[in-house]
């Protein structure tokens, strides 16, 4: 913002020594004050601005009009009646609301308001009503936007719009006006203009403006931006490989997986229906990093984006993992973080497979059930290629527990049942000539490389049902590697 | 209303014309006088010839050829209209 005391300068009069009170009709602690401004008037320099009315109050001449609120906006005033002693032009000391004693000795009159009450607290601001802040700072402030401005026509549909500029994945997207996306901005300390990563396709230089306005579209709140913002710079990392994943013609998509405090301060769900729809974060913030690929990246379906079916999630996915009662450590602590971090992990998804079993009561049983479904990750007599996420849900978890499997033994386990004879794989076996090249006969072949399964715990408290999201088939250095990040604000 | 663009501002804002119709026919002309002399008397007798061949016009004007046309008078145009005829120099 720009330099607020250098602009205060500037409203007053030269050097201005004196003070100052910013008060408004429609505050029952103005009114009662009036004696005592006008009592100030008479003995000192003292110069009255009024929010709302510039004929209040009516016994002191020449009350200074700001109803435009910009005197306010630049001083900040909060409260009303707000004091301020002047001195060259600078404020020296402040005092909000009425407080007799305080304002007498900032004033030095020593009866000053004498009759009145001690204290009273004063009424909320003008400039700080709902919505107001933006729309000051935007008119009186310094916003440092750079993005070129579109004017819509009165009679133009700006919804109809957006979508004409191919600014919109297929649903409406919320028109970023210069007071929304100010208002998303005031979501992170970083400076608009911050470039936070090069977005492919196009490569192009990202702004943390260009996330806001996206952000925006998206429908998420300014609380969500530091989430978005650690999603795009996963992206833009070079083993995420981004324009990879969406040059590929397979279903794969960006997957944003929150782990850490964050999820709860910004109301994320974790629980019934956590990979479906209905929750504003979840749904808005994978959305916005894909608007970012399409708007800023210019990466879109049928241009660059060259998925053959591709898959519902790529209008938006991003799920947070449920940690408070999981019995295994969250995805951010195997990743070498610690649970107080708030991180956003991105891995390239296809779709979701659910895995039913509601018979196992005992961790050897889930396991070995649940590896048979995995093992059709990609394809069947596919290993080595592909990762994939495991969603483990509470009534499944509630097996590992009872039978005390920590995550590290479950990871074992599944990897043991995930190891098969490479002779079983082999292209042309079994009359099927999908399979892996025969330099793996006689070898023993693992379903996932090192590092290749993600396993978090997520969704509603019933329900036998886990679910398998395949990765890329060029997973791993070759393709794309899941990065985790911290979220910072 | 105004807005940001989101996107990398590769392309320009204001898009490029459409190709130049095969044939008048069933098409409805804007014909824009940008408020300099006379292009009302151009645009009057290129109406005429118009009509005469049986081709609808409509009216419209800049209010003043020194500045670019305000956007409400643009997207009018457009609505109404398949093509325009503007009376440039004078």
């Amino acid at each position: 913002m720009r330099n607020k005391t250098s602009r205060l300068q500037s409203l007053l009069p030269v050097d201005f020594t004196g003070y100052l009170a910013v008060v408004k009709r429609d505050c029952a602690t103005c009114q009662l004050i009036e004696p005592a401004l006008r009592e100030m008037s008479q003995g000192l320099s003292l110069l009255i601005y009024s929010q709302d009315d510039p004929t209040f109050p009516s016994s002191i001449a020449a009350v200074r009009d700001d109803t435009e609120l910009e005197l306010s906006y630049h001083l900040d005033i909060e409260i009303v009646p707000t004091l301020m002693q002047v001195k060259a032009g600078n404020e020296t000391r402040r005092s909000v609301g009425w407080q007799r004693d305080e304002w007498r000795r900032l004033t030095g009159l020593p009866a000053l308001g004498e009759g009145s009450p001690a204290f009273s607290p004063g009424c909320g601001s003008k400039s700080v009503d709902p919505g107001m802040p933006e729309k000051l700072a935007y008119k009186f402030g310094d916003t440092r936007l750079q993005a070129r401005r579109i004017d819509v026509a009165a009679q133009q549909d700006e919804h109809e719009l957006a979508f004409e500029r191919g600014w919109s994945d297929g649903l409406p997207v919320v028109p970023p006006t210069e007071e929304r996306v100010l208002k998303m901005l005031a979501g992170t300390t970083r400076s608009p203009d911050e470039i936070i990563g090069i977005i492919p396709p196009d490569n192009v230089p990202c702004t943390i403006e260009k996330v806001a306005i996206n952000a925006v579209m998206a429908g998420c709140k300014p609380e969500y931006l530091p989430v978005v913002l650690a999603a795009v710079e996963a992206a833009c990392r070079y083993e995420f490989c981004m324009h990879g994943v969406l040059a590929t013609t397979y279903f794969v998509g960006p997957i944003i997986i929150v782990n850490g405090p964050i999820r709860d301060e910004i109301g994320m769900n974790w629980s019934h229906n956590v990979l479906g729809q209905g929750n504003r974060a979840n749904s808005t913030i994978g959305r916005a990093l894909q608007l970012v690929v399409r708007n800023v990246g210019g990466g879109r379906p049928g241009g660059v984006d060259r998925a053959a079916l591709g898959q519902p999630g790529k209008i938006g996915f991003c799920i947070p993992e449920r940690e408070h009662d999981s019995y295994w450590e969250p995805l951010s602590v195997e990743r070498g973080f610690s649970p107080e971090e708030s991180t956003v992990t991105l891995f390239a998804g296809g779709g979701v497979h659910p895995i039913g079993d509601q018979k196992s009561r005992n961790a050897e049983s889930l396991t070995r059930s649940l590896a048979l479904s995995i093992r059709t990750v990609y394809h069947a007599k596919i290993y080595g290629a592909a990762d994939a996420l495991l969603v483990i849900s509470p009534e499944h978890m509630r097996v590992f527990r009872e039978t005390g499997w920590s995550k590290s033994r479950f990871r074992n386990q599944l990897a043991k049942h995930l190891t098969v004879d490479g002779n079983d794989l082999l292209a042309g076996k079994d009359g099927i000539a999908e399979g892996m090249p025969d330099r793996f006969a006689d070898k023993r072949l693992s379903k996932f490389r090192p590092g290749g399964l993600l396993i978090v715990h997520a969704g509603g408290a019933a329900g036998m049902w886990s679910a398998i999201v395949t990765g890329w088939g060029h997973s791993g250095s070759r393709g794309s590697v899941p990065v985790t990040v911290p979220i910072n604000s | 209303m105004r807005l940001l663009d989101p996107t990398s501002e590769r392309e320009p804002a204001i898009r490029e014309c459409l190709p130049r119709p095969q044939s008048l026919a069933n098409k409805r002309i804007a014909l824009l006088d940008i408020s300099k002399p006379k292009g009302d008397v151009f645009l009057d007798r290129l109406a005429d010839q118009l009509a005469s061949m049986g081709i609808e016009t409509r009216r419209y004007q800049k209010p003043t050829f020194a500045r670019v046309a305000p956007v409400d008078l643009k997207h009018q145009i457009v609505s109404e209209c398949d093509l325009v005829i503007e009376a440039l120099a004078d």
